[in-house]
């Protein structure tokens, strides 16, 4: 069998996997959001916090405890890692640096999972567990609850009541992320992921000497860095690393727990609006997009053209042999079209095109199938867009979901899309203009642009990965990414709580002869049209500076 | 403005309690009943895959060593990996990938100074290697740079340099190398492989048995 064969089985694989947990995890996770029985240890949980959670929230109120969560969120992963050098459990590693502290909270708390830092060098077992992995399950869980307060919005109407912020965030804490991870950890300890919290291992060679190496908690970040798309790896290598994804069976799982939730959720959308159908057409949207980008990918991969690809017979730098290039470019391609931002080979090695490639999947605004919760309120946003167009081809006002897309609504969204893209433009000529961000690089040309590209696209839409030649530990980037990170989460979110509560309050339209049907692939078509061209236009030019100037060279 | 004042204190103080709660829960709880569970089921890969040969542990059989003499299997380059720049009273690997480009005139290098030296060091008396022969892991560096295996076409090309080296008959290494390696898992996920460490330890005993 050959490489590009074994590839197409192993996509084939790992579609199945998600289509039979389609249903059942989508279906679960809408009784989660509609359920009003209280576990006992939530009930616990919202006594510590001191919140009611039978409190419905207008927009405001909801947006207000995100904000207020996510703050403490900094503020705490900040000090600890402030703090490290004092703190037990920490191998006596020293504190880290103030700019680097600020960039890796930010990154963490807004389910960016940029990393400034070696995470083997670095950070110690409490920050490791404590601090990092704990954000990776409540940014997570942040995302989710917001996408809900979405569907709430479009699915109730005459209210301005989104749900109780606290709920929702503990309950995808509790009775979604937690019970998944767990299982999922023990499965990559199982086929080989370290699971310890010993020091430092020091071990014998076979040609003599010694190697030191860490121990950690490494399967249980691991999981849940999947499953939240969070993707902040343990090690330096991230899921390249033999002990963070060990087998090639386990780089499969891992592609799959980072796609099973983005890609259920629309399930949970549309069982919520009433019409699994309404749910059909986002997935099949969000699938269109992601088989599209493996195949480029795939083609441009195996293919091989660069000169010292070309000379070597394949592109193998920066991909490991039990992966391979078929499996690695799946990898690829869905990490970078969720927020994940994990990696099991380095983007920066791949062809011109093929990072071009995860570049392009950033843009997109990450959305097909997109972060645990962001890829649904993402796309949302785009289908408002797509029906408003729509509309105004046929000069009627735009509906969607039997809501009326208004002056207010279309403000929203526009704002929503142009957040990230003028973030990344602008910081991106920022860095190139100014004299010293240049020296971070380390390949030069078009390529040595795409480093520092990627860098904001990623930060920007809090994906994580890299084109990790650039040095970004320096104060420049470690605080422009930082705000870019931030204003990347949370602006947005701004704009869709605004959107939800406006939703909220109107009444339903009746379905007529001339509506548009949502749930058709005509609108998925339109769907797909609109998402291209309107990321496409936005940044081209950026694009034919990098990755396409280096492709065609 | 007091009263708003007050309002966001409070919200940040339960911000903080939520937060605080939920780090006991999934930062502490959660951690030690997985690391309870691997170390109780799965305790060697819990703590590493740590692997022996006569009696002493030389490494871990998911992480590549670089150090290897020319008497045995060579791994991949390994030109992204590091040694650590803080917390210096440990010397630890530090994991990564040379992130060059295609089009890097470096690695452009450094692809043609591998590829003469694995055309060289695998040339026997009676077998040459010809360039068309090298496979792209022998002259590429990985992702992890601790990347445990080699491609079967990478290990079948050493099979005569360690023979010969080693005085061993070529049928014999090749067979080892037979045994050693490994197809994609369910004859379709990943690519076939050699673990290196494994194979070397292996070849040591077939040494000694021989020799």
């Amino acid at each position: 069998m050959g490489p590009v064969l074994a590839g197409v089985l192993q996509l084939i694989a790992l579609m199945g996997a998600l289509a039979i947990a389609y249903v059942p995890l989508g279906n679960y996770m809408a009784k989660v959001y509609s359920s009003d029985k209280h576990w006992r240890v939530e009930r616990w949980i919202y006594k510590g916090i001191g919140a009611n959670p039978d409190t419905e929230m207008r927009w405001t109120a909801y947006l207000r405890g995100v904000l207020a969560f996510s703050a403490a969120g900094v503020l705490f992963l900040y000090l600890l890692q402030r703090l490290q050098g004092v703190l037990p459990g920490s191998l006596g590693f020293a504190s880290i640096d103030p700019d680097q502290a600020f960039n890796t909270a930010v990154s963490f708390v807004t389910n960016t999972n940029w990393q400034s830092y070696y995470g083997e060098q670095a950070m110690g077992h409490v920050v490791q567990t404590a601090g990092l992995a704990v954000q990776n399950f409540v940014s997570a869980a942040v995302g989710i609850a917001v996408a809900v307060a979405l569907v709430r919005g479009f699915a109730r109407s005459r209210s301005g009541e989104l749900g109780n912020f606290w709920a929702d965030m503990v309950r995808g804490v509790t009775r979604i992320l937690l019970p998944l991870a767990f299982v999922a950890a023990i499965v990559l300890v199982a086929c080989g992921a370290i699971q310890n919290f010993s020091g430092i291992h020091e071990v014998g060679q076979f040609m003599g000497g010694s190697q030191q190496w860490n121990g950690g908690a490494v399967a249980s970040q691991e999981a849940i860095k999947e499953l939240g798309t969070n993707g902040g790896g343990y090690f330096n290598a991230n899921s390249a690393h033999p002990f963070e994804n060990p087998t090639p069976f386990t780089n499969l799982f891992e592609i799959f727990l980072l796609l099973v939730i983005p890609f259920s959720l629309t399930r949970t959308f549309g069982v919520l609006v009433g019409s699994v159908k309404q749910g059909y057409a986002i997935l099949a949207t969000m699938a269109t997009i992601w088989l599209a980008f493996i195949g480029l990918m795939w083609w441009t991969e195996f293919a091989h053209r660069a000169p010292a690809f070309e000379i070597a017979g394949a592109s193998m730098e920066g991909k490991e042999v039990r992966f391979g290039v078929g499996a690695s470019s799946i990898f690829a391609v869905s990490t970078t079209l969720t927020s994940t931002g994990a990696v099991d080979s380095f983007h920066s090695s791949y062809t011109g095109l093929g990072g071009g490639i995860t570049m392009l999947g950033m843009m997109l605004g990450e959305i097909a199938p997109g972060g645990v919760g962001s890829g649904l309120y993402g796309i949302l946003i785009m289908a408002l867009i797509a029906v408003f167009i729509a509309g105004l081809m046929v000069g009627r006002t735009p509906e969607y979901l039997g809501k009326k897309i208004g002056t207010r609504e279309i403000k929203l969204a526009a704002c929503y899309i142009l957040v990230t893209p003028a973030l990344v433009l602008v910081l991106s000529a920022c860095a190139m203009a100014l004299p010293t961000p240049a020296n971070s690089m380390t390949n030069s040309g078009a390529h040595g642009f795409s480093e520092i590209l990627y860098a904001y696209t990623s930060a920007s839409n809090n994906n994580g990965s890299a084109f990790a030649g650039l040095n970004a530990d320096t104060q420049w980037f470690n605080t422009t990414l930082g705000i870019a990170m931030l204003l990347g989460r949370f602006v947005p979110m701004v704009f869709v709580l605004a959107l939800a509560g406006s939703l909220g309050e109107q009444k339903p339209v009746p379905v007529t002869a001339g509506t548009l049907r949502t749930e058709k692939p005509l609108f998925t078509g339109l769907l797909v049209g609109a998402i291209l061209i309107i990321t496409g236009l936005t940044y081209f030019p950026a694009l034919a500076l990098g990755p396409l100037a280096e492709g065609l060279a | 403005m007091n009263n708003s004042l007050v309002n966001t204190g409070r919200l940040l103080g339960a911000g903080l309690r939520a937060l605080l709660v939920l780090t006991m829960l999934t930062g502490i709880l959660y951690p030690l009943a997985v690391t309870g569970v691997a170390q109780a089921l799965f305790n060697n890969k819990a703590n590493g895959s740590e692997i022996k040969a006569d009696g002493k542990v030389v490494g871990s059989s998911l992480i590549g060593q670089q150090n290897y003499s020319l008497d045995y299997f060579q791994p991949r380059p390994a030109n992204g990996l590091d040694e650590n720049s803080v917390n210096t009273q440990y010397k630890l690997i530090l994991s990564g990938a040379t992130n060059r480009s295609g089009d890097n005139a470096e690695l452009i290098q450094w692809v043609k100074e591998a590829k003469a030296k694995v055309i060289k060091d695998n040339s026997t008396a009676d077998y040459k290697v010809k360039p068309s022969e090298v496979p792209a892991d022998a002259v590429l560096s990985s992702g992890s740079g601790l990347d445990p295996d080699i491609s079967p076409q990478y290990a079948d090309l050493q099979v005569h340099r360690i023979a010969e080296r080693n005085g061993l008959p070529v049928t014999e290494v090749q067979e080892l190398v037979d045994e050693h390696t490994q197809g994609r898992t369910l004859g379709f996920i990943g690519e076939p492989r050699v673990n290196v460490l494994e194979l070397n330890i292996a070849l040591k005993e077939l040494m000694a048995k021989s020799g």
